[in-house]
Protein backbone atom coordinates (compact mmCIF):
# COMPACT_ATOMS: atom_id res chain seq x y z
CA UNK A 1 0.00 0.00 0.00
CA UNK A 2 1.21 3.57 -1.04
CA UNK A 3 2.39 5.83 1.87
CA UNK A 4 -0.28 8.59 2.67
CA UNK A 5 0.45 11.72 4.35
CA UNK A 6 -1.93 12.99 6.49
CA UNK A 7 -2.11 16.46 7.21
CA UNK A 8 -2.99 17.96 10.73
CA UNK A 9 -6.50 19.21 11.18
CA UNK A 10 -7.09 22.74 12.43
CA UNK A 11 -10.32 23.40 13.96
CA UNK A 12 -11.58 26.71 15.46
CA UNK A 13 -13.47 26.24 19.02
CA UNK A 14 -15.61 28.94 19.58
CA UNK A 15 -15.62 31.59 20.20
CA UNK A 16 -19.44 30.42 21.13
CA UNK A 17 -19.23 27.55 21.57
CA UNK A 18 -21.18 26.52 25.33
CA UNK A 19 -18.22 24.58 26.33
CA UNK A 20 -15.83 27.34 25.74
CA UNK A 21 -17.48 29.15 29.55
CA UNK A 22 -17.70 32.98 27.91
CA UNK A 23 -15.87 33.56 24.80
CA UNK A 24 -13.27 32.23 23.58
CA UNK A 25 -11.49 31.28 20.22
CA UNK A 26 -9.04 28.18 20.49
CA UNK A 27 -7.40 27.46 17.63
CA UNK A 28 -6.75 23.67 17.91
CA UNK A 29 -4.23 21.71 15.50
CA UNK A 30 -5.32 17.98 15.56
CA UNK A 31 -3.91 15.03 14.53
CA UNK A 32 -6.79 12.81 14.14
CA UNK A 33 -8.70 13.17 17.49
CA UNK A 34 -5.39 14.02 19.60
CA UNK A 35 -4.45 18.01 20.24
CA UNK A 36 -1.24 18.67 18.79
CA UNK A 37 -1.27 22.62 19.55
CA UNK A 38 -4.03 25.11 20.74
CA UNK A 39 -3.73 28.91 20.65
CA UNK A 40 -6.41 30.19 22.61
CA UNK A 41 -7.20 33.69 21.30
CA UNK A 42 -8.73 35.72 24.32
CA UNK A 43 -10.00 39.09 24.28
CA UNK A 44 -13.36 39.03 23.20
CA UNK A 45 -14.85 40.34 26.39
CA UNK A 46 -11.74 42.89 26.63
CA UNK A 47 -13.61 46.18 28.14
CA UNK A 48 -10.69 48.25 28.98
CA UNK A 49 -11.06 48.02 32.60
CA UNK A 50 -7.82 48.87 33.69
CA UNK A 51 -7.98 52.34 31.57
CA UNK A 52 -11.79 52.74 32.81
CA UNK A 53 -10.52 52.35 36.46
CA UNK A 54 -8.00 55.27 35.64
CA UNK A 55 -10.71 57.74 35.37
CA UNK A 56 -12.70 57.04 37.87
CA UNK A 57 -11.93 57.62 42.12
CA UNK A 58 -11.64 54.97 44.34
CA UNK A 59 -14.89 54.35 44.85
CA UNK A 60 -15.74 54.32 41.53
CA UNK A 61 -13.51 52.11 40.40
CA UNK A 62 -14.86 49.24 42.84
CA UNK A 63 -18.11 48.44 41.42
CA UNK A 64 -15.89 46.91 38.27
CA UNK A 65 -14.03 44.56 40.10
CA UNK A 66 -17.88 42.73 40.08
CA UNK A 67 -17.66 42.53 37.09
CA UNK A 68 -14.55 40.45 36.11
CA UNK A 69 -15.29 37.37 37.45
CA UNK A 70 -19.06 37.62 38.00
CA UNK A 71 -19.46 33.92 39.29
CA UNK A 72 -17.38 35.71 42.73
CA UNK A 73 -17.66 38.75 42.91
CA UNK A 74 -17.15 39.87 46.31
CA UNK A 75 -13.35 38.16 46.14
CA UNK A 76 -12.53 40.73 43.15
CA UNK A 77 -13.41 43.74 45.45
CA UNK A 78 -11.72 42.08 48.38
CA UNK A 79 -8.46 42.33 46.64
CA UNK A 80 -9.07 46.10 45.20
CA UNK A 81 -10.09 47.31 48.91
CA UNK A 82 -7.28 45.76 50.88
CA UNK A 83 -4.58 47.43 48.25
CA UNK A 84 -6.48 51.01 48.84
CA UNK A 85 -6.41 50.13 52.65
CA UNK A 86 -2.85 49.49 52.53
CA UNK A 87 -1.48 52.52 50.66
CA UNK A 88 -4.36 54.22 53.02
CA UNK A 89 -2.90 52.95 56.04
CA UNK A 90 -6.55 53.01 57.46
CA UNK A 91 -7.74 50.40 60.01
CA UNK A 92 -10.88 48.48 58.78
CA UNK A 93 -13.32 47.95 62.58
CA UNK A 94 -13.62 44.03 63.25
CA UNK A 95 -17.25 43.29 62.38
CA UNK A 96 -16.44 44.75 58.95
CA UNK A 97 -13.34 42.35 58.33
CA UNK A 98 -15.80 39.07 59.85
CA UNK A 99 -18.45 40.47 57.30
CA UNK A 100 -15.96 40.74 54.43
CA UNK A 101 -14.76 37.14 55.24
CA UNK A 102 -18.14 35.52 55.34
CA UNK A 103 -18.70 36.68 52.17
CA UNK A 104 -15.80 35.76 50.39
CA UNK A 105 -16.43 32.55 51.45
CA UNK A 106 -20.13 32.79 50.43
CA UNK A 107 -18.23 33.78 46.75
CA UNK A 108 -16.25 30.99 47.06
CA UNK A 109 -19.18 28.49 47.58
CA UNK A 110 -21.16 30.55 44.50
CA UNK A 111 -17.95 29.65 41.97
CA UNK A 112 -17.09 26.21 42.93
CA UNK A 113 -20.66 25.24 42.82
CA UNK A 114 -20.99 27.04 39.47
CA UNK A 115 -17.88 25.57 38.67
CA UNK A 116 -18.27 21.47 40.00
CA UNK A 117 -21.36 21.86 38.15
CA UNK A 118 -20.22 23.18 34.64
CA UNK A 119 -17.55 20.98 34.11
CA UNK A 120 -19.63 17.92 35.36
CA UNK A 121 -21.92 19.37 32.70
CA UNK A 122 -19.01 19.57 29.79
CA UNK A 123 -18.47 15.90 30.85
CA UNK A 124 -22.09 14.80 30.43
CA UNK A 125 -23.59 15.52 33.97
CA UNK A 126 -26.73 17.25 34.06
CA UNK A 127 -28.33 16.39 37.18
CA UNK A 128 -25.43 18.27 39.71
CA UNK A 129 -26.29 21.56 38.02
CA UNK A 130 -29.76 21.29 38.57
CA UNK A 131 -29.53 20.38 41.54
CA UNK A 132 -27.07 22.87 43.22
CA UNK A 133 -28.19 25.38 41.36
CA UNK A 134 -31.08 25.81 44.04
CA UNK A 135 -28.54 26.30 46.37
CA UNK A 136 -26.33 29.17 44.14
CA UNK A 137 -29.74 31.08 44.24
CA UNK A 138 -29.47 30.88 48.01
CA UNK A 139 -26.51 32.40 48.19
CA UNK A 140 -27.20 35.31 45.77
CA UNK A 141 -30.34 36.02 47.80
CA UNK A 142 -28.01 36.60 50.77
CA UNK A 143 -25.62 38.56 48.53
CA UNK A 144 -28.64 40.52 47.63
CA UNK A 145 -29.69 41.12 50.94
CA UNK A 146 -26.77 42.44 52.42
CA UNK A 147 -26.15 44.27 49.19
CA UNK A 148 -28.78 44.61 47.13
CA UNK A 149 -27.72 43.43 44.39
CA UNK A 150 -28.00 39.64 43.59
CA UNK A 151 -24.63 39.76 41.47
CA UNK A 152 -23.07 43.40 40.99
CA UNK A 153 -22.73 43.63 44.86
CA UNK A 154 -20.83 46.65 45.15
CA UNK A 155 -20.95 45.49 48.83
CA UNK A 156 -17.06 45.98 50.11
CA UNK A 157 -16.09 49.33 51.10
CA UNK A 158 -12.36 50.99 51.34
CA UNK A 159 -12.88 50.30 55.26
CA UNK A 160 -15.40 47.90 55.26
CA UNK A 161 -18.45 46.90 54.39
CA UNK A 162 -21.36 49.26 52.81
CA UNK A 163 -24.13 48.16 55.36
CA UNK A 164 -24.06 46.04 58.20
CA UNK A 165 -26.13 42.86 58.05
CA UNK A 166 -28.99 42.09 59.78
CA UNK A 167 -29.44 39.25 62.79
CA UNK A 168 -32.37 37.34 60.53
CA UNK A 169 -29.52 37.11 57.78
CA UNK A 170 -26.95 35.84 59.88
CA UNK A 171 -29.65 33.35 60.95
CA UNK A 172 -30.02 32.31 57.72
CA UNK A 173 -26.62 31.81 56.35
CA UNK A 174 -26.69 29.43 59.47
CA UNK A 175 -29.42 27.65 58.21
CA UNK A 176 -28.20 27.49 55.23
CA UNK A 177 -24.76 25.65 56.72
CA UNK A 178 -26.82 23.23 57.98
CA UNK A 179 -28.58 21.94 54.87
CA UNK A 180 -26.02 22.67 52.52
CA UNK A 181 -23.57 19.74 53.05
CA UNK A 182 -26.77 17.29 52.70
CA UNK A 183 -26.89 18.67 48.80
CA UNK A 184 -23.05 18.73 48.95
CA UNK A 185 -23.69 14.32 49.33
CA UNK A 186 -25.69 14.06 47.10
CA UNK A 187 -23.82 15.54 44.80
CA UNK A 188 -20.81 13.60 45.52
CA UNK A 189 -23.17 10.94 45.08
CA UNK A 190 -24.37 11.49 41.40
CA UNK A 191 -19.94 12.32 40.13
CA UNK A 192 -17.25 11.06 42.71
CA UNK A 193 -17.66 7.35 42.34
CA UNK A 194 -19.92 7.71 38.70
CA UNK A 195 -17.94 5.35 36.30
CA UNK A 196 -18.33 7.97 33.30
CA UNK A 197 -17.28 10.93 35.51
CA UNK A 198 -14.32 9.05 36.47
CA UNK A 199 -12.99 8.36 32.90
CA UNK A 200 -13.69 11.83 31.74
CA UNK A 201 -11.81 13.16 35.12
CA UNK A 202 -9.24 10.68 36.14
CA UNK A 203 -5.34 11.22 34.96
CA UNK A 204 -6.96 14.05 32.42
CA UNK A 205 -4.74 17.43 32.64
CA UNK A 206 -2.06 16.48 34.71
CA UNK A 207 -0.12 18.99 36.05
CA UNK A 208 3.07 19.28 37.82
CA UNK A 209 4.46 20.95 40.90
CA UNK A 210 7.25 22.63 38.26
CA UNK A 211 5.01 23.14 35.39
CA UNK A 212 2.42 24.76 38.07
CA UNK A 213 5.26 26.97 39.10
CA UNK A 214 6.97 27.71 36.04
CA UNK A 215 2.89 28.62 34.52
CA UNK A 216 2.28 31.02 37.26
CA UNK A 217 -0.80 28.64 38.21
CA UNK A 218 -2.40 29.32 41.61
CA UNK A 219 -4.97 28.60 43.65
CA UNK A 220 -6.72 24.80 43.49
CA UNK A 221 -4.20 24.77 40.22
CA UNK A 222 -1.75 24.57 42.08
CA UNK A 223 -2.64 22.70 45.23
CA UNK A 224 -4.02 20.30 42.82
CA UNK A 225 -0.04 19.22 42.82
CA UNK A 226 0.17 18.84 46.60
CA UNK A 227 1.58 22.13 47.52
CA UNK A 228 -0.27 23.16 50.38
CA UNK A 229 -0.54 26.70 49.29
CA UNK A 230 -3.30 29.13 50.23
CA UNK A 231 -2.73 33.38 50.77
CA UNK A 232 -5.42 33.01 53.46
CA UNK A 233 -3.25 30.59 55.54
CA UNK A 234 0.46 31.72 54.11
CA UNK A 235 0.04 35.43 54.18
CA UNK A 236 -3.59 36.18 56.49
CA UNK A 237 -5.69 39.25 55.30
CA UNK A 238 -8.44 40.54 57.17
CA UNK A 239 -9.74 37.92 59.94
CA UNK A 240 -8.23 34.66 58.77
CA UNK A 241 -5.36 34.77 60.90
CA UNK A 242 -8.18 33.81 63.56
CA UNK A 243 -9.78 30.69 61.36
CA UNK A 244 -9.44 27.49 61.80
CA UNK A 245 -9.57 25.57 58.45
CA UNK A 246 -7.76 22.84 56.55
CA UNK A 247 -6.67 22.57 52.63
CA UNK A 248 -7.49 20.09 50.43
CA UNK A 249 -4.88 19.21 47.94
CA UNK A 250 -4.14 16.76 45.23
CA UNK A 251 -2.23 13.83 44.77
CA UNK A 252 -2.07 13.76 41.08
CA UNK A 253 -2.68 16.71 39.74
CA UNK A 254 -5.42 15.82 37.42
CA UNK A 255 -8.83 16.87 37.02
CA UNK A 256 -10.75 14.53 39.46
CA UNK A 257 -8.53 15.44 42.33
CA UNK A 258 -9.56 19.61 41.42
CA UNK A 259 -13.03 18.16 41.45
CA UNK A 260 -12.49 16.42 45.09
CA UNK A 261 -10.82 19.58 46.43
CA UNK A 262 -13.22 22.41 45.31
CA UNK A 263 -16.16 19.97 47.22
CA UNK A 264 -13.74 20.17 49.96
CA UNK A 265 -12.85 23.77 49.96
CA UNK A 266 -16.50 24.12 50.07
CA UNK A 267 -17.05 22.14 53.33
CA UNK A 268 -13.97 24.21 54.63
CA UNK A 269 -15.82 27.29 53.53
CA UNK A 270 -18.57 26.82 55.54
CA UNK A 271 -16.54 26.12 58.63
CA UNK A 272 -15.23 29.34 58.06
CA UNK A 273 -18.15 31.05 57.75
CA UNK A 274 -19.62 29.27 60.95
CA UNK A 275 -16.72 30.36 63.09
CA UNK A 276 -17.35 34.03 61.81
CA UNK A 277 -21.09 33.77 62.81
CA UNK A 278 -19.95 32.99 65.93
CA UNK A 279 -17.06 35.54 66.72
CA UNK A 280 -19.31 38.68 65.21
CA UNK A 281 -19.70 41.46 67.63
CA UNK A 282 -21.84 44.09 67.02
CA UNK A 283 -20.17 47.08 66.22
CA UNK A 284 -19.39 49.58 63.43
CA UNK A 285 -19.09 47.79 59.86
CA UNK A 286 -17.25 50.93 58.13
CA UNK A 287 -14.28 52.74 59.57
CA UNK A 288 -15.26 55.85 61.33
CA UNK A 289 -12.06 57.89 59.94
CA UNK A 290 -13.98 61.02 57.84
CA UNK A 291 -11.28 60.83 55.64
CA UNK A 292 -11.47 57.53 54.33
CA UNK A 293 -15.41 56.60 54.75
CA UNK A 294 -18.29 58.92 54.16
CA UNK A 295 -20.62 59.49 57.07
CA UNK A 296 -23.68 57.39 57.91
CA UNK A 297 -26.80 58.31 56.05
CA UNK A 298 -28.23 58.90 58.97
CA UNK A 299 -25.66 61.38 60.29
CA UNK A 300 -25.38 63.48 57.24
CA UNK A 301 -29.60 64.72 57.35
CA UNK A 302 -28.63 65.43 61.42
CA UNK A 303 -25.06 66.95 61.01
CA UNK A 304 -23.75 69.79 58.81
CA UNK A 305 -20.50 68.14 59.06
CA UNK A 306 -21.17 65.30 57.95
CA UNK A 307 -23.12 66.68 54.88
CA UNK A 308 -19.92 68.49 53.67
CA UNK A 309 -17.85 65.46 54.12
CA UNK A 310 -20.18 63.19 52.32
CA UNK A 311 -20.05 65.60 49.25
CA UNK A 312 -17.00 65.54 49.31
CA UNK A 313 -17.04 61.63 49.35
CA UNK A 314 -18.94 61.59 46.49
CA UNK A 315 -17.65 63.92 44.41
CA UNK A 316 -13.69 64.68 44.85
CA UNK A 317 -13.57 61.61 46.95
CA UNK A 318 -10.78 60.29 48.95
CA UNK A 319 -6.95 60.92 48.07
CA UNK A 320 -4.89 58.28 48.35
CA UNK A 321 -0.81 58.52 49.56
CA UNK A 322 1.75 58.23 46.72
CA UNK A 323 2.75 55.03 46.75
CA UNK A 324 2.30 51.31 45.02
CA UNK A 325 1.25 48.05 46.99
CA UNK A 326 0.88 44.85 45.05
CA UNK A 327 -2.18 42.97 47.38
CA UNK A 328 -3.19 39.94 46.56
CA UNK A 329 -6.37 37.45 47.96
CA UNK A 330 -7.48 33.65 47.88
CA UNK A 331 -10.11 34.34 45.27
CA UNK A 332 -11.80 31.14 44.24
CA UNK A 333 -10.22 30.79 41.08
CA UNK A 334 -6.78 31.83 42.48
CA UNK A 335 -4.69 34.08 43.47
CA UNK A 336 -6.09 37.32 42.55
CA UNK A 337 -3.76 40.45 42.90
CA UNK A 338 -3.89 44.20 42.21
CA UNK A 339 -1.09 46.50 41.58
CA UNK A 340 -1.70 49.59 42.41
CA UNK A 341 -0.15 52.54 41.79
CA UNK A 342 -1.54 55.99 43.77
CA UNK A 343 0.28 59.46 42.53
CA UNK A 344 -1.89 60.73 45.72
CA UNK A 345 -4.32 61.93 43.36
CA UNK A 346 -8.31 60.59 44.25
CA UNK A 347 -8.06 58.51 41.29
CA UNK A 348 -5.32 55.38 40.72
CA UNK A 349 -2.46 56.26 38.43
CA UNK A 350 -2.44 52.60 37.35
CA UNK A 351 -4.38 49.73 38.69
CA UNK A 352 -3.36 46.43 37.04
CA UNK A 353 -5.57 43.65 37.76
CA UNK A 354 -3.78 39.76 38.32
CA UNK A 355 -6.58 37.84 37.21
CA UNK A 356 -5.58 33.97 38.12
CA UNK A 357 -7.84 32.70 35.14
CA UNK A 358 -5.12 34.33 32.70
CA UNK A 359 -2.42 32.05 33.60
CA UNK A 360 -4.53 29.12 33.86
CA UNK A 361 -5.54 29.57 30.79
CA UNK A 362 -2.54 29.72 29.23
CA UNK A 363 -1.51 26.69 30.21
CA UNK A 364 -4.25 25.15 28.34
CA UNK A 365 -1.41 24.45 25.70
CA UNK A 366 0.75 22.29 27.57
CA UNK A 367 -2.38 20.71 29.51
CA UNK A 368 -3.96 19.30 26.48
CA UNK A 369 -1.19 18.29 24.26
CA UNK A 370 -1.33 14.49 23.44
CA UNK A 371 -4.93 14.39 24.69
CA UNK A 372 -8.20 13.47 22.79
CA UNK A 373 -9.88 16.69 21.68
CA UNK A 374 -13.15 15.51 23.88
CA UNK A 375 -10.71 15.73 26.58
CA UNK A 376 -10.25 19.44 25.56
CA UNK A 377 -13.25 20.76 27.30
CA UNK A 378 -13.12 18.64 30.09
CA UNK A 379 -9.47 20.18 31.29
CA UNK A 380 -10.82 23.65 29.96
CA UNK A 381 -13.97 23.31 32.65
CA UNK A 382 -11.47 22.14 35.56
CA UNK A 383 -8.83 25.16 35.06
CA UNK A 384 -12.13 27.13 36.18
CA UNK A 385 -12.30 30.11 33.52
CA UNK A 386 -14.03 33.08 33.38
CA UNK A 387 -13.63 35.80 31.16
CA UNK A 388 -15.03 38.56 33.07
CA UNK A 389 -11.25 38.69 34.66
CA UNK A 390 -9.22 36.56 31.86
CA UNK A 391 -9.94 39.54 29.17
CA UNK A 392 -11.13 42.15 31.83
CA UNK B 1 8.32 41.84 58.47
CA UNK B 2 9.82 44.82 57.69
CA UNK B 3 13.07 43.86 58.82
CA UNK B 4 13.53 41.00 56.95
CA UNK B 5 12.44 42.41 53.89
CA UNK B 6 15.37 45.12 54.64
CA UNK B 7 17.47 42.75 54.80
CA UNK B 8 16.86 40.70 51.85
CA UNK B 9 16.93 44.18 49.52
CA UNK B 10 20.22 45.01 50.96
CA UNK B 11 21.49 41.24 50.07
CA UNK B 12 20.13 41.47 46.73
CA UNK B 13 22.01 45.04 46.34
CA UNK B 14 24.96 43.58 47.32
CA UNK B 15 25.02 40.43 45.48
CA UNK B 16 23.82 42.10 42.09
CA UNK B 17 25.37 45.34 42.68
CA UNK B 18 26.16 46.23 38.75
CA UNK B 19 22.46 45.37 37.88
CA UNK B 20 20.43 47.15 40.70
CA UNK B 21 19.45 50.88 40.69
CA UNK B 22 18.17 50.86 43.76
CA UNK B 23 15.69 49.20 46.58
CA UNK B 24 13.09 50.53 48.39
CA UNK B 25 10.52 48.77 51.50
CA UNK B 26 7.31 50.69 51.65
CA UNK B 27 3.73 49.27 52.79
CA UNK B 28 5.76 45.90 53.88
CA UNK B 29 6.92 45.14 50.26
CA UNK B 30 10.09 45.41 49.05
CA UNK B 31 10.89 47.40 45.48
CA UNK B 32 13.81 46.59 43.72
CA UNK B 33 14.38 48.83 40.32
CA UNK B 34 17.23 46.93 37.55
CA UNK B 35 18.67 48.45 34.55
CA UNK B 36 16.56 47.23 31.89
CA UNK B 37 19.15 45.83 30.16
CA UNK B 38 19.59 43.05 32.61
CA UNK B 39 16.67 42.03 33.70
CA UNK B 40 16.56 38.46 32.75
CA UNK B 41 20.00 37.64 34.34
CA UNK B 42 18.19 39.38 37.57
CA UNK B 43 15.42 37.69 37.40
CA UNK B 44 17.13 34.44 36.82
CA UNK B 45 19.08 34.84 40.14
CA UNK B 46 15.86 35.94 42.00
CA UNK B 47 14.72 32.69 40.97
CA UNK B 48 17.78 30.79 41.67
CA UNK B 49 19.46 31.66 44.59
CA UNK B 50 19.04 30.09 47.87
CA UNK B 51 17.87 33.25 49.62
CA UNK B 52 15.33 34.65 47.22
CA UNK B 53 13.93 31.18 45.14
CA UNK B 54 11.15 33.92 43.93
CA UNK B 55 10.18 30.73 41.56
CA UNK B 56 6.37 32.07 40.51
CA UNK B 57 6.25 34.61 38.48
CA UNK B 58 2.73 36.39 39.11
CA UNK B 59 2.85 39.46 36.91
CA UNK B 60 3.96 42.05 34.49
CA UNK B 61 2.68 44.82 33.61
CA UNK B 62 3.50 48.25 32.47
CA UNK B 63 3.22 51.42 34.15
CA UNK B 64 2.85 54.86 31.57
CA UNK B 65 4.77 57.91 32.68
CA UNK B 66 4.23 60.28 29.92
CA UNK B 67 6.82 63.10 30.84
CA UNK B 68 9.78 60.74 31.79
CA UNK B 69 12.41 60.18 29.04
CA UNK B 70 12.06 56.24 29.51
CA UNK B 71 8.31 56.65 30.04
CA UNK B 72 7.32 52.81 30.61
CA UNK B 73 7.99 51.26 34.12
CA UNK B 74 8.04 47.03 33.19
CA UNK B 75 6.58 46.17 36.51
CA UNK B 76 7.43 42.22 37.13
CA UNK B 77 5.77 40.76 40.83
CA UNK B 78 7.62 37.69 41.92
CA UNK B 79 6.58 35.32 44.55
CA UNK B 80 8.63 33.26 46.93
CA UNK B 81 6.83 30.01 48.31
CA UNK B 82 9.89 29.19 50.05
CA UNK B 83 10.51 32.08 52.13
CA UNK B 84 6.92 33.23 51.67
CA UNK B 85 7.67 36.72 50.22
CA UNK B 86 7.04 39.02 47.70
CA UNK B 87 9.18 41.32 45.39
CA UNK B 88 8.22 43.87 42.77
CA UNK B 89 11.09 44.63 40.25
CA UNK B 90 11.19 47.13 38.65
CA UNK B 91 12.69 48.43 35.32
CA UNK B 92 12.54 51.69 32.51
CA UNK B 93 12.02 51.53 29.15
CA UNK B 94 11.27 53.51 26.44
CA UNK B 95 8.80 52.72 23.54
CA UNK B 96 12.02 51.89 20.90
CA UNK B 97 14.17 50.09 23.61
CA UNK B 98 13.43 46.24 23.75
CA UNK B 99 13.43 44.78 27.35
CA UNK B 100 15.06 41.35 27.11
CA UNK B 101 12.29 38.67 27.32
CA UNK B 102 11.89 36.21 30.45
CA UNK B 103 9.95 33.57 28.60
CA UNK B 104 13.05 31.08 28.96
CA UNK B 105 13.21 31.43 32.99
CA UNK B 106 9.33 31.53 33.38
CA UNK B 107 6.88 30.06 30.93
CA UNK B 108 4.22 32.32 32.37
CA UNK B 109 5.75 35.45 30.69
CA UNK B 110 4.52 34.53 27.57
CA UNK B 111 0.66 36.31 27.64
CA UNK B 112 1.87 38.59 30.55
CA UNK B 113 4.20 40.05 28.05
CA UNK B 114 1.84 40.05 25.60
CA UNK B 115 -0.43 42.15 27.09
CA UNK B 116 2.24 44.89 27.87
CA UNK B 117 3.41 44.95 24.42
CA UNK B 118 -0.14 45.22 23.26
CA UNK B 119 -1.12 47.49 26.30
CA UNK B 120 1.42 50.00 25.81
CA UNK B 121 3.43 49.28 23.01
CA UNK B 122 6.63 47.97 25.12
CA UNK B 123 8.85 45.53 23.20
CA UNK B 124 10.26 42.49 24.75
CA UNK B 125 13.48 41.04 22.97
CA UNK B 126 13.37 37.42 22.65
CA UNK B 127 9.75 36.81 22.71
CA UNK B 128 9.02 33.85 20.73
CA UNK B 129 5.38 35.02 19.26
CA UNK B 130 4.66 38.91 20.78
CA UNK B 131 1.62 39.35 18.97
CA UNK B 132 -1.14 41.41 20.08
CA UNK B 133 -3.36 39.46 23.69
CA UNK B 134 -6.86 41.78 24.44
CA UNK B 135 -7.50 44.02 21.93
CA UNK B 136 -9.17 43.43 18.62
CA UNK B 137 -7.46 41.29 15.24
CA UNK B 138 -5.95 44.07 13.27
CA UNK B 139 -6.36 46.88 16.53
CA UNK B 140 -4.14 49.94 16.14
CA UNK B 141 -2.25 51.69 18.90
CA UNK B 142 -1.84 50.92 22.27
CA UNK B 143 -4.79 51.62 24.80
CA UNK B 144 -3.34 51.91 28.31
CA UNK B 145 -0.69 54.50 27.16
CA UNK B 146 -2.18 57.97 29.06
CA UNK B 147 -2.10 59.77 25.79
CA UNK B 148 -4.54 57.45 24.55
CA UNK B 149 -8.30 58.58 24.89
CA UNK B 150 -10.58 57.51 26.78
CA UNK B 151 -12.95 56.55 23.95
CA UNK B 152 -10.20 55.35 21.93
CA UNK B 153 -10.62 56.32 18.10
CA UNK B 154 -12.73 53.75 16.12
CA UNK B 155 -16.36 52.32 17.52
CA UNK B 156 -17.73 49.64 15.12
CA UNK B 157 -20.99 48.45 13.97
CA UNK B 158 -23.02 46.18 11.96
CA UNK B 159 -23.77 47.62 8.83
CA UNK B 160 -26.74 46.59 7.04
CA UNK B 161 -25.72 48.04 3.57
CA UNK B 162 -22.20 45.64 3.40
CA UNK B 163 -23.51 42.67 6.11
CA UNK B 164 -20.65 42.99 8.04
CA UNK B 165 -18.62 44.65 10.53
CA UNK B 166 -17.26 48.08 9.70
CA UNK B 167 -15.23 50.13 12.10
CA UNK B 168 -15.78 54.14 11.93
CA UNK B 169 -14.55 57.09 13.89
CA UNK B 170 -15.65 57.47 17.00
CA UNK B 171 -18.95 59.92 16.84
CA UNK B 172 -20.24 61.23 20.14
CA UNK B 173 -23.13 62.91 20.46
CA UNK B 174 -21.75 64.79 23.40
CA UNK B 175 -18.67 65.95 23.88
CA UNK B 176 -16.73 63.46 26.45
CA UNK B 177 -16.33 65.39 29.78
CA UNK B 178 -14.08 64.50 32.36
CA UNK B 179 -14.89 65.80 35.44
CA UNK B 180 -11.94 67.46 38.02
CA UNK B 181 -13.42 66.95 41.49
CA UNK B 182 -9.78 67.83 43.13
CA UNK B 183 -10.05 71.29 45.29
CA UNK B 184 -7.94 73.54 44.16
CA UNK B 185 -6.09 73.98 47.29
CA UNK B 186 -5.39 71.24 47.92
CA UNK B 187 -4.71 69.33 44.92
CA UNK B 188 -3.13 70.49 41.33
CA UNK B 189 -1.07 73.54 42.13
CA UNK B 190 -2.39 76.37 40.18
CA UNK B 191 0.77 78.90 39.64
CA UNK B 192 0.23 82.34 39.23
CA UNK B 193 1.82 84.01 36.45
CA UNK B 194 4.76 86.02 37.64
CA UNK B 195 4.93 83.64 40.78
CA UNK B 196 7.36 81.22 39.68
CA UNK B 197 10.15 83.92 40.43
CA UNK B 198 9.50 84.26 43.68
CA UNK B 199 10.52 80.12 44.00
CA UNK B 200 13.55 79.21 45.57
CA UNK B 201 14.05 82.81 46.81
CA UNK B 202 12.87 82.43 50.01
Amino acid sequence: MAEVQIKNYTLNFGPQHPAAHGVLRMVMELDGEVVERIDPHIGLLHRGTEKLIEHKTYMQAMPYFDRLDYVAAMSQEHAFVLAAEKLLGCEVPERGQYIRVLFSEISRILNHIMNVCAQAMDVGATTPMLWAFVERETLMEFYERASGARMHAAYFRVGGVHQDISEKLEDDIRTFIEHFPAVLDDVEALLTENRIFKQRNVDIGIVSEEEAMGWGFSGVMLRSTGLAWDLRKAQPYDVYAKMDFDIPVGLNGDCFDRYLMRMEEMRQSMRIMTQCLDQMKPGPVLSTDPKVAPPRRSEMKTSMEALINHFKHYTEGVKVPAGETYTAVEAPKGEFGVYLVSDGSNKPYRCKIRAPGFAHLQGMDFLTKGHMLADASAILGSLDIVFGEVDR
Amino acid sequence: MNEALVELGELIAAERSDEVVSTNVAFGELTVIVRAESLDKFLEFLRNDPNCKFEILCDVCGVDYPTRAKRFDVVYNLLSLRHNQRIIVKAETDARTPVPSVVGLFPTANWFEREAWDMYGIMFSGHPDLRRMLTDYGFEGHPLRKDFPLTGYVELRYSEDEKRVVYEPVNLTQEFRKFDFESPWEGTEYVLPGDEKAEGQG
